[in-house]
């Protein structure tokens, strides 16, 4: 088995017994990242010098027999709405192109203290909004099981790396399913962990009550090492918890016995694609024959969600996107006579049209006269959604669901509506909204071998209990060890 | 017709606190453009505000003072607008549930006590400043007070003239300057005014059109810019217009208010919560503790004035209406043994004279000031051991905040000191009567009002140094043999 | 149609973006499009529900009022580095007319 294809504990092992060395796996890692990332337009920034450089680092540190940080000689993609010092982050937008982050995002300083080997940023919708990953300013990331086919969005560039071994693991943002939509529809594991559980200082915002990052692993097991390494309490995030992290990775194995799965009957809707429908069946009834209860359960406002989702996230957008002026930093329009045209013409240049649509009917539900009947109103509507939630919860430990009705569409199937594309993220959006955490986790292929992904949805801060259930499913499968055939 | 002019006042205090209100940047006024910033202050894509406890503290402490009800859960919003000195394109301020309400400080108009009530009071960042004529066509933006603390104080429309504005304006400022939340200085912009004016038919109880006037940066802009706005909008409806809603800025230079020029875009802040900043709770326990610690309010001090020093209350009005003031006179007080009255005879007279004439009125500080109040007391002292007398020390006190030097100094290089010897005293009596014949018969034959003359003639003689009450006595002897 | 391009319009201009006769009416139609699908909301009865603002409720963190940013000339180098238009250390921008 090549370098590149490990998982993270596989390379750990590998890296510990120096059977392998680090800057060996990060070289693997880039080689295969200029051989094949051409067709797959994964990496907007490759930081090949960067990552030697800590390849090295984390090779003296392996070498001299002290125990060495979880993820020393690591390599890991970032996606490009979080910032790394001295590292351009576009966030995916052309009015980033040439920004150069002065600090570190939180959790990019946290790898770098695990030691981790950062290989560049990778792709994303512009601003992370978006589903198919084709709203990225540059150029879109292609599905690597089916090039003609999008990866999902908006983390579409993390989960490429990560399914095509561009890189060991990597991190996304989720604000309606960014994580887990790409992770179902290129096959590899996703986490949206519980709102505030990991830090959002330095990743740039989309709408800051329901970003959140994440990991896009190869398997449940690095989805846990990985999140060992981000979650936590930072003093610099007001939205960031400060209660004690338990070690994720500790309890994996311990099994569904006893567990109670809650099944929605408003996630199996008409129009699904019948393959998905059958896989996170029968991906149920297997963690069922491992010991698990399953329950009925209501989550009777569904249906709002996509409604509510669209109004809350375009109105914090608006927002939080209005410091995007040319003033301080970023794209500047060219000769304009005065401020009103620096402001306008600069963002009408430098954003693209799904990002201008989303600003403009944000702008609109928050301006007077509207923003009871959309704002206010999506907000209480939330507050439904949320208790849906949390009274379901009093009957099961976790909600399994598909993660989306259909697996990967073809580039441009979705473009020209709007609406159509929002309803991608049908299953996905309601857990932002009530802060919850979700794991994406690979379940199967359909007729043109595409991959299903399960979703598992926990409580808020029981992320450990996904996980668990996520490992024992997948124990029992071999879906991970298939590769995209490039 | 005659008008009724109705007017509030939104005023905006910079906090005294160290750093900035949501993130670690230094508060400190005059440091180089953009030095005093980082990545949060700055609006960099990805950062968060964290909220700095000693803002809470100050607003509570405003919030109290100016009894207040104060919110248990208030809630921070987004204020969208664009401007270059608003590095996110919105301000983070409070909208729905500010941290206080319904209040009031009490003012004195027209020798009357009043109340004027508070709407609300909230916490706020502070925008950064541009600076529009170092370069043709361009404007340069500074960054550094960019997030520094505010309190933005509203009025209800309870105010009826420019001068009750101003005094409103002087009670607020000296509220907060007792509390030490602000330096209240006007003209560096740590306090900042802007009035929304209107009238109406004498009688009435609907409100007029109300503008409102930014740019005011004094006392006397304030007063200037009210009245010149009363009397434009009474021009305005008795040539049968109407009064534009509209904002509009007080030109000093030419005592006039103007409309803005960039209103093209109409103003809709959009105000929302705050994704990024969870509802403040200020529990019982907190309030309890700040109301623990508030310092003397200007009330209490006016009442231990007249009480504890027997001062008039006319005096310790006057002393406590500037806190600084206040302790200038406490402080002049404990560095002499005369009585309170004597102490703030002086401070009335000559201080307070002597700051209205430098119209050091708001940039002036106890710490900077050229006589310092243990001078002060040093010198009424030389007054009360005989060393000077009270018309001597008048002069002493000119030099002394002239030229800064002690009283002990002045006196000594001038030769000032009061001169009390006997012989010396007897011999310019013995000059002054010798020169003036006729003047000693005349009160010798009943004439004893002429004694003032001769008294005043020696004090001549002697450069106003001898003891008056020496050469009163002296003189009576002298004549009467 | 439940919205003009003359009200998109002015959404642009309150949003500081600009659009071509165009993309105008392409957006006119995706508001009307998206307005009309959020409607649904309005079928929920939520006279006495709460807002959520915030999924986590708990209140806001409080730092101490310490000085933690040192300013130096390279720190404001580096912050400005990115700036379209810079004179010495301000942010250079087009006159602004009060």
């Amino acid at each position: 088995m090549s370098h590149h294809a490990l998982t993270i504990h596989q390379a750990r092992q590998k890296l510990r017994t120096r059977e392998v060395s680090a800057v060996e796996l990060a070289q693997s890692v880039l080689a295969r990242v200029r051989q094949t990332d051409e067709r797959l337009h994964s990496y907007l920034t490759v930081c090949a010098e960067e990552a030697l450089a800590q390849a090295e680092a984390a090779d003296r540190m392996l070498a001299n027999g002290a125990t060495p940080p979880p993820l020393c000689g690591i390599p890991v993609a970032l996606k490009d709405v979080i910032l790394a010092q001295g590292v351009r982050s576009t966030a995916g937008s052309k009015i980033l192109e040439q920004f150069i982050a002065p600090y570190d995002a939180t959790v990019t300083q946290r790898l770098k203290e695990a030691g981790a080997v950062i290989i560049g940023k990778v792709n994303c919708d512009e601003f992370a909004m978006g589903s198919s990953n084709e709203n990225s300013a540059f150029t879109p990331c292609r599905n690597p099981w089916d090039t003609d086919r999008v990866p999902g969005g908006s983390s579409g560039g993390s989960a490429v790396s990560v399914a095509a071994d561009l890189a060991c693991a990597a991190l996304g943002t989720d604000t309606g399913g960014s994580i887990r939509l790409p992770a179902a529809f290129c096959g590899i594991v996703g986490l949206k962990p519980t709102y505030g559980r990991v830090s959002r200082f330095g990743v740039v915002a989309y709408a800051s009550s329901l970003d959140q990052v994440g990991p896009c692993t190869k398997d449940v097991r690095d989805c846990a090492i990985l999140l060992d390494v981000i979650a936590g309490h930072d003093p610099r995030d007001s939205t960031s918890v400060n209660r004690p992290t338990p070690s994720y990775t500790a309890h994996l194995e311990r099994g569904v016995s006893g567990l109670r799965i809650g099944i929605p009957q408003e996630y199996f809707i008409e129009g699904m694609q019948p393959e998905v429908e059958t896989a996170v069946r029968e991906a149920i009834a297997h963690l069922q024959s491992l010991g698990a209860e399953v329950v009925p359960i209501s989550l009777p406002h569904t249906e709002y969600a996509v409604a509510t989702y669209y109004i809350i996230a375009m109105a914090e957008a608006s927002s939080n996107l209005a410091r995007y002026d040319g003033v301080r930093y970023g794209y500047r329009a060219s000769e304009v006579e005065d401020l009103g045209a620096l402001y306008q013409t600069t963002r009408a240049q430098g954003f693209g049209s799904e990002v201008k649509r989303r600003i403009a009917l944000g702008t609109y539900v928050l301006s007077a006269g509207y923003y009871d009947a959309y704002y206010l109103k999506a907000q209480k509507v939330r507050t439904l959604i949320r208790q849906d939630f949390l009274n379901a919860f009093e009957a099961c430990d976790t909600i399994a669901t598909p993660v989306a009705p259909t697996t990967a569409f073809r580039l441009g199937e979705k473009l020209a509506d709007p609406l159509t594309m929002y309803l991608s993220d049908i299953f996905t959006i309601a857990v932002n909204l009530a802060g919850l955490p979700g794991l994406s986790v690979p379940c199967g292929f359909d007729q043109h071998g595409l991959p299903i992904g399960l979703q598992l949805i926990g409580p808020p801060f029981e992320e450990e209990v996904l996980l668990r259930a996520g490992y024992a499913y997948e124990q029992d499968h071999d879906w991970r060890t298939r590769k995209p055939p490039l | 017709m005659t008008y009724e002019s109705v007017i509030g006042l939104e005023v905006h205090a910079q906090l005294l606190t160290e750093s900035k209100i949501f993130c670690g940047c230094s508060t400190r006024f005059g440091a180089a453009p953009n030095q005093h910033t980082c990545p949060v202050c700055l609006g960099l894509p990805g950062v968060l505000p964290v909220l700095n406890k000693k803002v809470v503290d100050f607003a509570l402490r405003a919030a109290l003072a100016t009894h207040c009800t104060i919110t248990t859960t208030s809630r921070w919003a987004r204020k969208n607008y664009f401007y270059p000195d608003l590095p996110k394109g919105y301000q983070i301020s409070m909208y729905e549930l500010p941290l206080a309400e319904h209040g009031y400080v009490e003012v004195t108009a027209e020798e009357q006590a009043k109340k004027v009530r508070l709407t609300r009071i909230h916490m706020e960042e502070d925008a950064g400043k541009s600076i529009h004529d170092a370069e043709a066509g361009a404007s340069l933006v500074d960054l550094n007070r960019t997030g520094v603390p505010l309190l933005e104080i509203v009025s209800e429309p309870d105010i009826r003239s420019a001068a009750e504005a101003g005094s409103y304006l002087r009670s607020l400022r000296a509220l907060l300057q007792y509390i030490e939340v602000c330096d209240g200085n006007m003209e560096e912009g740590s306090l900042r005014c802007d009035a929304n004016v209107s009238i109406r038919p004498r009688g009435s109880t609907e409100f007029g059109t109300r503008t409102e006037t930014k740019n005011l940066n004094s006392f006397r802009a304030v007063e200037k810019a009210i009245e010149h706005e009363i009397q434009r909008q009474t021009e305005v409806v008795e040539a049968g217009g109407r009064v534009v809603q509209e904002t509009r800025l007080w030109d000093a230079d030419r005592e006039v208010t103007r409309p803005m020029r960039s209103k093209e875009f109409a103003h809709d802040y959009r105000y929302f919560p705050d994704p990024d900043l969870l509802p403040l709770v200020v529990d019982q326990a907190w309030v309890e503790h700040v109301r623990t610690d508030l310092p003397e309010l200007p009330a209490a001090r006016r009442a231990r004035f007249v009480h504890d020093y027997d001062l008039p209350a006319y005096d310790a009005e006057v002393l406590t209406a500037r806190k600084d003031v206040a302790d200038y006179f406490e402080a002049s007080l404990r560095a002499c043994p005369a009585a309170p009255k004597v102490v703030s005879n002086w401070v009335m007279d000559s201080v307070l004279r002597f700051v209205k004439e430098e119209k050091l009125d708001a940039a002036l500080k106890i710490e900077t000031w050229p006589c310092p109040p243990e001078r002060l007391g040093a010198l009424i002292g030389l007054i009360q051991n005989g060393t000077i007398s009270t018309t001597i020390a008048k002069t002493v006190y000119e030099d002394m905040r002239r030229t800064g030097h002690s009283p002990e100094e002045i006196i000594e290089s001038k030769g000032l000191r009061q001169v009390s010897d006997t012989d010396t005293l007897q011999a310019a009596i013995a000059e002054v009567l010798t020169a003036n014949p006729d003047k000693v018969e005349a009160y010798r034959g009943g004439k004893e009002k002429l004694l003032g003359f001769f008294v005043g003639q020696v004090m001549r003689a002697t450069q106003g140094k001898a003891n008056p009450q020496m050469v009163n006595t002296l003189l009576r002897q002298k004549l009467s043999q | 149609m439940r919205i003009t391009p003359d009200e998109v319009r002015q959404v642009a201009t309150l949003a500081r973006l600009s659009f071509s006769a165009e993309e105008l009416d392409e957006l006119t139609q995706h508001f009307d499009t998206i307005l009309t699908y959020v409607d649904k909301l309005g079928e929920l009865q939520t006279d006495s529900v709460e807002p959520t603002a915030h999924a986590v409720a708990v209140s806001a963190p409080l730092r101490d009022d310490v000085v933690t940013n040192t300013p130096s000339a390279a720190q404001t180098d580096a912050l400005l580095a990115n700036a379209p238009s810079r004179k010495t250390y301000f942010f250079r921008v087009p006159k602004i007319i009060e």
